[in-house]
């Protein structure tokens, strides 16, 4: 069972997270035209790599948010960051 | 008879004896056997049937290497399937039965099978049943396999523990390189904890030495246990690490006897030491699984531990050079040895029901026992597990560790070596936390290269029934990956997870192929390492600890009204008032609503707060509907949309201030709205000029709906001026009920004019009270969420999730606006604008009347058009009621645009049945909207 790192509460049971999505996606401006395809590819296309991977993890007990940096080969925790742009 | 109990040695307590019984017999043993020491020790040999063919088998090993005696036990009223009985302790009246077994193990009616088993080799059931459909074969071999019966009753206060641990260092095994290890670290000041499996610690020291360091064994280890526990080192026997998962968390289940389940302790170490010991690999020889065909260092297992020697002729067939030891022990407890030395010829085992002799080429060998061992099989699981090397030693014939992971070192026989001296070697190192010295020699196997082309079979999987000729023709057959061949012959798949089977199976392909041992390589090692109950991994998630019911703070005032409580959406809630007829009491409920006016328990709305000087762009952003245009003090309706544009709730948004605003969800959708909103909150906003709050616990809320209801609120004293003209329909207003804040939100889901009424947790009680008094004598009351469903369908109102599916999107609803005019981004925006989402024949909310006087639609009934092969559905009902205000059947569905225009007839089609139905608007109920204007 993995340990993962909340920036908020610190090392915590990986059963208090959930998989909220790969990082480093942007919405695209749906004020403008956006193709089919480019929304698609928003929407459903993943990278699920093997290796290294960067995604958004939230900790449920205190809904923080953040990215995670992990192997999904050998499970390891590389690092981690808080998600907002604005750190004080 | 050939095992008996000796006269004195092992630790069990012959001052007291226990009766226990086998296939009807009874017998006795002593505290400290276990069900196989215990049985062999009567002398009895066959202690089951094999999987496939039903031969008969006796005891393999001495612990949880036995792969053959596996035992339903019945203890009190409760009954265990599956017991092995090397690792079973004996209990006083315990009644235990071998599986697989008709009518005993001794007398098996399926075992003719035996005969047949040229016709019935690997893979026989693929080829067999294949044509002309598997399932009709199926029921009648799912019943001839399995093992043990299952007893469907459940076993009283069967509850497994769950603990978490850490320490600086975990001892997996308590022999004699787990003790002192342990002792060495704690020694030095180490947090240590030591694990053994074995009701005592010793490990291997019973069955191989009489005395160490000159002293006693058992004195030994007693010093070893007093030094480690003086130190502050801690020790727990009978608990097997039977897994390690990621980040090193070793999952250890500790033993409570039978009738109690076991408790699982995750533990985390800085590091681990793997003192596991190493187990015998069976010599692949003809008719090898006979009963009385034992590994040797099972027998001095017996023999050490639990004072049982096994036969009294015994003929050793051993192909390593550590036997010797073990023999002269059982020698000296009185048992005529013979040595045969099994290289070049195939040994065969003589007798049917029991080994009779030996034949080695044209010589026979008389005896009642036969004790094989090809050599030791280092332990290595939990290295694997954890993601640790191995490397082949040819000289020990066995997979060493190799490569560590992390944080662990094996030590002693785990480690490939096998004598007592340099295991302490080891051990004084790892406790220490030295480099361990280099992996000693000294030890030798050469187990002889298996003989294919026999016609004899010899068995390489005991408990599966696999056999060389099986190993053969998977190689024949091209199944020579080890994972193919593990697969096609069910090799290692038994529940002893092929300890003893894998290395000789693999070793055999190797051989067939020419290759060598590491070419061919080792299939996965996975967890767990011995089998554990299901019940290990549930522990206290079961039943409300696994799901909580979320509870009413009113929830005493309903039953004191005699309410019907049911589960709602995660809460537990009023089904409807009354202890007669439901339906009548639900009608009753109904008609009081619509003719007088209702009260019922809202507190589950959702109530979460959004606020901060960018909350009206986020929830303009979140909304499908346009809330920048809300005024203060306002109400609207709209949906949440997921990003693919399926409507996920719905619900009303209240604006507080210009910065403030109360999101009312659905009451089972609070934690996943809450979660939306903390996403795109944190993910792609300023965190710093939003704040979400869930304060649904916070604002028990009491809604009075009916038309008479601003006579019930105007007496609840609320501070407010509840005329029509300055509390319209769709805003809220701030008061205060006993002198505490009040909101008061005038929305309806009864169609009706209502008011939803939240005030603080300690005012509710009184607020029902007062609403419950002023309702009385206007025939007015509470009702349930049954009434509650009829109400809102009667109006047309929707359930997410019910009248709604995984395609639906808000334009389906008759909410197309926003989709064509709303001009800033929302979730799902452009999802709605798909090829998919504008199709024209999209399933659309309609309303169906009943144009057969009949009973309401089933829910669930298909709209279809077509006939026979042509029959094609293009909607169903999703809600369907008796409408006691119409007094008629009322339904709503979800059906294909172009399938009708309201007015429509259409089919209706349920199990077989066909109806008549009338597309109808889905509001059946003041359509105008008069009532709820009021």
């Amino acid at each position: 069972m993995q340990i993962f790192p909340c920036p908020f509460c610190g090392p915590r049971d990986e059963r208090e997270f959930h998989f909220a999505g790969e990082a480093g996606k942007t919405r695209p401006d749906t004020t403008q035209t956006v193709s089919a395809e480019n929304w698609a590819a928003y929407l459903y296309d993943q990278r699920n790599a093997k290796g290294a991977v960067r995604e958004i993890w939230v900790h449920q007990p205190c809904q923080e948010y953040f990215i995670l940096e992990r192997d999904s080969v050998t499970m390891q925790v590389t690092g981690h960051q808080q998600l907002r742009k604005d750190q004080p | 008879m050939t095992g008996r109990r000796v006269e004195t040695g092992g630790l069990i307590d012959r001052s007291r004896t226990l009766a226990f019984s086998f296939d009807g017999r009874s017998y006795r043993g002593h505290p400290g056997d276990t069900l196989a020491s215990a049985l062999l020790a009567n002398g009895v040999q066959i202690l089951g049937r094999s999987f496939k063919y039903h031969r008969p088998r006796g005891v393999w090993g001495a612990w949880f290497d036995d792969p053959n005696a596996i035992i339903n036990v019945r203890l009190g009223n409760d009954e265990f399937p599956n017991c092995p009985a090397a690792t079973t302790p004996l209990e006083n009246g315990m009644q235990a039965r071998a599986v697989n077994a008709f009518p005993s193990a001794r007398n098996d009616i399926k075992g003719l099978l035996d005969r047949f088993s040229r016709f019935m080799p690997a893979g026989f059931y693929y080829k067999t049943f294949m044509w002309p459909d598997w399932h009709l074969f199926e029921p009648a071999i799912r019943r001839m396999a399995g093992l043990g019966h299952l007893n469907p009753a459940e076993i009283k206060d069967y509850q497994s523990g769950q603990a978490h641990d850490r320490c600086d260092m975990l001892v997996i095994g308590g022999g004699p390189a787990g003790l002192v290890a342990a002792r060495r670290a704690a020694e030095a000041g180490q947090s240590v904890l030591l694990i053994e499996d074995h009701p005592e610690a010793g490990g291997s020291l019973y069955r191989s030495a009489d005395q160490i360091d000159g002293q006693p064994v058992a004195d030994w280890v007693r010093a070893q246990v007093q030094a480690l526990t003086a130190a502050g080192g801690r020790i727990r026997l009978n608990a097997t690490a039977y897994g390690i998962y990621d980040h090193g968390m070793v999952a250890v289940a500790h033993s409570n006897g039978l009738t109690r389940a076991p408790d699982l302790i995750r533990v985390r170490a800085k590091q681990v030491v793997l003192a596991t010991g190493a187990i015998d690999r069976p010599l692949t020889f003809a008719n090898n699984d006979r009963p009385g065909v034992m590994s040797l260092d099972g027998a001095a297992e017996y023999l050490g531990r639990y004072g049982v020697l096994v036969g009294q002729k015994i003929a050793v067939l051993a192909t390593h050079s550590h036997a010797l030891t073990l023999t002269e022990r059982l020698g000296e407890a009185g048992a005529d040895i013979r040595q045969i030395d099994p290289a070049g010829k195939l040994p065969e085992a003589l007798g049917r029901s029991r080994v009779t002799g030996v034949k080695l080429g044209s010589k026979r060998i008389v005896c009642d026992t036969i004790l094989a061992s090809a050599g030791y099989v280092p332990l290595v699981h939990l290295w694997r597990h954890a993601g640790g090397k191995l490397d082949w030693d040819a000289e020990k014939s066995a997979f060493v560790p190799g490569q560590p992971p992390g944080n662990m070192i094996a030590i002693g026989a785990a480690n490939g070596t096998f004598d007592l001296e340099h295991t302490l070697e080891d051990a004084r190192a790892a406790g220490s936390g030295q480099p361990l010295p280099p992996r000693s020699g000294g030890y030798s196997a050469q187990p002889p290269a298996p003989q294919t082309g026999s016609r004899k079979r010899q068995w390489i999987d005991f408990q599966h029934d696999v056999t060389l000729k099986d190993i053969e023709l998977a190689a024949r057959e091209n199944y020579v990956s080890v994972e193919h061949l593990k697969r096609y012959t069910t090799l290692g798949m038994a529940s002893d997870q092929g300890k003893t089977s894998n290395l000789p199976g693999l070793t055999a392909m190797a051989a067939i192929q020419g290759k060598s041992v590491p070419e061919t390589g080792t299939t996965t090692f996975r967890p767990p390492f011995v089998p554990v109950p299901m019940e290990l991994y549930r522990g206290a998630r079961r039943q409300q600890q696994f799901h909580p019911l979320k509870r009413l703070p009113l929830e005493a005032q309903h039953r004191a009204q005699g309410a019907a409580l049911g589960e709602y959406g995660g809460w537990l809630r009023p089904g409807w008032y009354g202890d007669g007829d439901t339906e009548t009491e639900i009608r009753r409920e109904v008609r009081m609503a619509r003719n007088s006016a209702a009260v019922f328990d809202a507190s589950p709305l959702g109530k979460i707060e959004v606020m901060g000087p960018d909350a009206e762009a986020f929830v303009d952003f979140i909304y499908y509907n346009t809330i920048r245009t809300l005024k203060p003090g306002h109400i609207r309706y709209g949906f949440m949309l997921t990003e693919t544009g399926i409507v996920y709730d719905d619900g009303v948004i209240a604006r507080m201030d210009d910065n403030r605003f109360v999101i009312s969800c659905s009451s089972s959708h609070v934690e996943g709205v809450n979660g939306l909103l903390e996403a795109w909150r944190q993910d792609g906003n300023n965190p710093d000029r939003i704040f979400v709050h869930d304060t649904t616990q916070n604002w028990p809320t009491v809604t009075v709906s009916g038309p008479r209801a601003r006579d019930i609120v105007t007496q609840l004293d609320l501070d407010i001026n509840l005329s029509p003209d300055a509390f319209p329909h769709m805003t809220w207003r701030a008061g205060q009920f006993q002198g505490a804040p009040a909101r008061v939100a005038r929305v309806s889901f009864t169609g009706d004019l209502s008011y939803e009424i939240s005030v603080p947790v300690s005012l509710v009680e009184a607020l029902w009270q007062a609403a419950s008094d002023a309702a009385a004598p206007l025939d007015a009351g509470p009702i349930g969420l049954e009434a509650l469903s009829i109400l809102r369908a009667e109006k047309g109102y929707l359930i997410i999730g019910k009248d709604t599916d995984g395609e639906t999107m808000p334009h389906d609803l008759g909410f197309g606006i926003p989709r064509q005019r709303k001009k800033t981004a929302f979730v799902g925006d452009r999802s709605l604008h798909s090829d998919k989402a504008s199709q024209p024949h999209r399933k659309q909310l309609v309303g169906l009347e009943v144009a057969d006087n009949g009973a309401p639609l089933p829910t669930g009934a298909h709209v279809v058009t077509g006939n026979g092969a042509q029959l094609q559905s293009c909607g169903y009902v999703t809600s369907s009621y008796h409408s006691p205000t119409l007094n008629r059947p009322i339904a709503l569905g979800l059906v294909q645009a172009g399938c009708g225009e309201t007015g429509d007839e259409v089919d209706i089609f349920h199990l077989g049945q066909r109806r008549k139905a009338v597309l109808t608007s889905p509001c059946f109920f003041d359509p105008e909207g008069d009532r709820i204007h009021a």
